[in-house]
């Protein structure tokens, strides 16, 4: 696949699509309403149809102005229904937005008759052909399209940057907002036009239905990824751009993979921003599907460890000097647990808290120590319970078992002075050092 | 917020900056709109004469009940716009099934095997839904919008590619976005029948069951129910619902007909066995109107009508509608608060008669004539709105006016006036007594409630009072005076 100087300008349209589009829509995943960005993506057609036939050209400001108007009116109106009605935001923007592309669909279907409008590039873009309509800027011939976006872009930059504090404050605490005396409804409105005029823009590159995988992937996958409003917004327009590019590379290179030709490079970037989205989803440190089940799997080893060690402790304190020492199959019976308990004893021996031999596992120095704080711990807690909270049936022993775990040293200290100090536990047996 | 003005100013300046869009402009002279059809044209659509047009109203009117009796569930579940993603997730689903079928030298365009495709997807869709909601930090409406314009956009990658295969011929694929009612042929009307009559068996077996996990899904799941195999069925008959709807109306506008008809019914009943088969015919209503408006006209797509029609039924339901329409509503607010005022411009009356004995017109108390000036202090309305009240007391008989501008209640008055403020004076012993308020402070408290006491509740107040039963009448416990603005 050869690479033009069209696929450069092809991917550069897309790419300032894809950033102008993730600005607003961050905004929207925080403010939970990714599905009001959908809606006036779909909603605006009737706003273009109708700029259409009052006009009878694709001149841009009427198609801004009819774009705005629709989009403002589509959050007017779910606002309007769910108000009148009660019926659940979902449900009322479903009412409204089909309403409105039904509408836009009639007026296009009549306003083909009269101007050269595709449908389907209006769902899905013709961003192949965008660079065929230049425009001369500083002596440059520039597709059309890439200015607009680039302005577009430009706009929502400075309105991002300008207003920075207030969209941050109206998106989490809108409550607060108003108290401080900013008008929440005010920047609602702001950013929904900022959303209907990005959308109008970007529909030529990307199609009305994909702004939508622009608006809300690169957002949602950046809160995936952070807590900080600043980097969440700078990652969304990495993410877009990453899109873009590699949107448009796929679209040339992969169908060819399998023996087909090149396919929609809107519909590319799209697929590529749902992979990325599922790659983040799976692998974000502290967000990500894996890494949570990891650390999930971290808290019971380190529990199960914890266990074996406490295990082997009493085993050494009631055994007789001369007894074999556990074995494998004896900890996992007497744990419950199978898997769990071989790699608990497998980093036992790794980190040298435990040694082999060979009928089973003793604790060496450095695991006696910490297995003594353990069980301390527990007798600790068993005392405390059933001394000062004259909690002391069969299952204290089970409730000092969980607590052990969670007890760090101070709690520990603490521990000992609120149970009175006691050398023993209330079973009678000795509380370790 | 000072510096908002110049902020503004900055964004306003760059806006009128944003460079001329495209222009291709290819201005042709407006044609007049279609022409109507004849009654004759009209009367042979209704009465399906046509073989077309009877395959595609049959099919188009068991479609919308299907969608209305699947989307009630699904709007109760607050589920509606996860019909959405998972319609525009069955592209992909098309796409794929139309590349493999053709590279397998098949006919590429089997319905059957396209909406299998677009089923598998549908499911794969809502479970990717489902998956990012539960082990995510983002919300619903975040996985609703990446699963949809992810698939969506995979479909349309797919089905550039179909489009651009040597083999095959995929035009016609696109007809499943916007819908192509037009080509409905008589075994896609026998599946739609098919599924239709599914759904519906469906909705009434499973109708405890849904109904359950419609209103209290935690409750259900807490009796033992099997939520999460009920879901998933549910969710199944949205599936094929949606897929046999695509030929139809078009992925993007099936999901109206899961909405637009159940929200309509909402508003004519509060019984959920009602309102399902009250959207089922509203669907049903929409499907056959829309579908025989677009066949009466030439180029009007069928899909957009039949959605334009069940949203004209949403809006005239909406206003109109019995249970929650916002004609009936704002009636009976309307009721409500004329009742209101004339049950505080009766306890005003009473008022000033009982402590008029020491007033200073004597005439006056013992004629019982109330002066329009000394009501209109008591409380702070409007000289219009104490007008209007007086008028309405006449027109009932209550009150007589008497010159000079004043007004003498009559028997029935002076009973009404009496029930009113012994509820009042009840209610303020009440919280006085039971509920540890200072006297001065009870006379708002009661003022609130005292429209909405019914009989049983002023029986149990009576038996509650040391006052006792029957025709105790309570003395006011704080000073009754003409309304003082500030306090």
């Amino acid at each position: 696949m050869e690479w033009t100087f069209l696929d450069t300008w092809i991917v550069v349209t897309a790419m300032l699509s894809a950033m102008s589009c993730a600005l607003p829509g961050a905004y929207l995943v925080l403010r939970r309403m990714s599905m009001m960005g959908d809606a006036i993506s779909h909603a605006v057609l009737p706003g273009l149809a109708v700029a259409f036939i009052l006009t009878g050209s694709r001149e841009s400001l009427p198609m801004l102005a009819g774009a705005t108007v629709v989009g403002l009116l589509t959050t007017f109106l779910v606002q309007a229904v769910v108000k009148l009605s009660g019926l659940d935001k979902g449900a009322s923007m479903g009412v409204i937005f089909t309403t409105l592309f039904a509408l836009g669909l009639i007026l296009i279907r009549r306003a083909a008759d009269h101007v050269d409008l595709d449908p389907g590039c209006v769902l899905y873009g013709a961003i192949e052909l965008t660079p065929l309509d230049v425009t001369t800027l500083l002596g440059m011939e520039i597709p059309q399209a890439a200015v607009t976006n680039a302005a577009v872009l430009a706009v929502n930059l400075v309105f991002v940057l300008l207003f920075y504090k207030e969209l941050k404050i109206t998106a989490f605490d809108p409550a607060l907002a108003t108290t401080m005396g900013i008008n929440a409804g005010v920047m609602h409105y702001a950013l929904m036009t900022l959303v209907a005029v990005t959308t109008i823009a970007a529909f030529e590159s990307v199609g009305s239905i994909l702004v939508i995988a622009m608006l809300i992937i690169p957002g949602a996958t950046a809160h995936l990824l952070t807590d900080r409003l600043s980097v969440l917004l700078v990652l969304s327009l990495v993410i877009a751009a990453l899109c873009a590019v590699s949107g448009h590379i796929a679209a040339i290179t992969v169908p060819v993979w399998f023996g087909f030709r090149d396919t929609s490079t809107a519909g590319m970037m799209a697929t590529v921003a749902g992979l990325i989205f599922l790659a983040v989803f799976f692998l974000a440190p502290r967000y990500g599907l894996l890494g949570r089940i990891l650390r999930r799997g971290m808290l019971s080893l380190g529990i199960v460890r914890e266990d074996v060690m406490g295990l082997l402790y009493r085993y050494r304190e009631v055994a007789p000097r001369d007894a074999a020492p556990l074995g494998l199959r004896e900890l996992k019976e007497a744990l419950k647990q199978g898997a769990a308990v071989r790699m608990a004893v497998w980093d036992l021996l790794r980190t040298r808290r435990i040694r082999r031999h060979t009928s089973g596992f003793t604790l060496t120095d450095k695991g006696l120590g910490e297995s003594a704080g353990i069980i301390r711990s527990h007798r600790l807690w068993e005392s405390y319970l059933c001394e000062r909270m004259g909690y002391c049936m069969t299952s204290v022993h089970a409730s000092a078992h969980r607590l052990e775990h969670v007890t760090d040293p101070e709690m520990q200290a603490a521990l000992h002075r609120a149970a009175g100090r006691p050398t023993r536990d209330p079973h009678d047996r000795k509380i370790p050092d | 917020m000072g510096g908002t003005a110049w902020r503004t100013g900055v964004l306003a300046l760059m806006l009128t900056l944003v460079p001329a869009l495209p222009e291709a402009a290819a201005v042709g002279p407006s044609t007049a709109l279609t022409e109507w059809p004849t009654w004759p044209e009209i009367f042979r659509v209704i009465t399906l004469r046509d073989y077309n047009t009877r395959v595609v109203v049959i099919g188009a009117t068991l479609l919308g009940a299907a969608a209305g009796l699947v989307g009630t569930f699904l709007l109760l579940r607050k589920r509606a716009l996860l019909s959405d993603a998972l319609s525009h997730a069955t592209l992909p689903g098309i796409a794929i099934a139309f590349i493999l079928m053709t590279l397998r030298g098949g006919e590429g365009k089997n319905f059957l095997g396209l909406i299998t495709g677009a089923a598998i997807f549908s499911v794969l869709g809502t479970a990717s839904v489902i998956l990012i909601q539960r082990h995510s930090r983002l919300k619903d409406d975040a996985a609703l919008g990446i699963v949809l314009s992810a698939y969506f956009g995979l479909g349309i990658a797919l089905l550039g590619i179909a489009t651009r295969m040597e083999a095959g011929n995929a035009a016609g694929l696109t007809a499943f976005i916007y819908g192509k009612t037009a080509s409905m042929l008589f075994m896609d009307a026998v599946l739609i029948a098919a599924t239709a009559l599914t759904a519906a068996v469906f909705c009434i077996l499973f109708f405890k069951e849904f109904t359950l996990i419609c209103f209290d899904g935690e409750y259900a799941a807490a009796q033992g129910w099997p939520v999460t195999r009920l879901d998933f069925l549910m969710m199944s008959l949205a599936v094929v619902v949606t897929v046999i709807g695509l030929q139809a109306v078009g992925l993007i506008l099936v999901v109206a007909l899961l909405i637009i008809s159940p929200a309509a019914a909402r508003f004519w009943t509060h019984d959920l066995r009602r309102m399902l088969w009250l959207s089922g015919l509203f669907g049903a209503a929409a499907g056959f109107v829309g579908s025989g408006l677009s066949a009466l006209t030439a180029n009007l797509p069928a899909g957009a009508i039949i959605v334009l029609t069940a949203s004209a039924v949403f809006l005239a339901s909406m206003i109109l509608g019995s249970a929650r329409g916002l004609l009936k509503t704002s009636l009976e607010r309307y009721w409500l608060k004329r009742k209101i005022a004339r049950e505080n411009l009766l306890r005003a009356m009473y008022e000033w008669i009982e402590s008029c004995s020491s007033a200073q017109d004597p005439e006056a108390c013992v004629r019982r004539a109330i002066p329009f000036e000394a009501m209109l202090a008591r409380r702070s309305w409007t000289s219009a709105e104490v007008r209007r009240t007086f008028r309405h007391l006449a027109a009932d008989g209550l009150v007589r006016p008497t010159p000079p501008d004043a007004y003498v209640p009559t028997t029935e008055g002076w009973e009404a006036a009496r029930r009113v403020v012994r509820n009042h004076r009840l209610w303020e012993a009440y919280l006085i007594a039971r509920a540890d308020i200072a006297p001065g402070q009870v006379d708002w408290g009661a003022d609130e409630i005292e429209h909405i006491l019914d009989p049983e509740m002023i029986e149990s107040l009576e038996k509650m009072l040391p006052e006792g039963p029957g025709g105790a009448f309570p003395e006011s416990p704080h000073p009754i005076g003409p309304h003082r603005g500030d306090d």
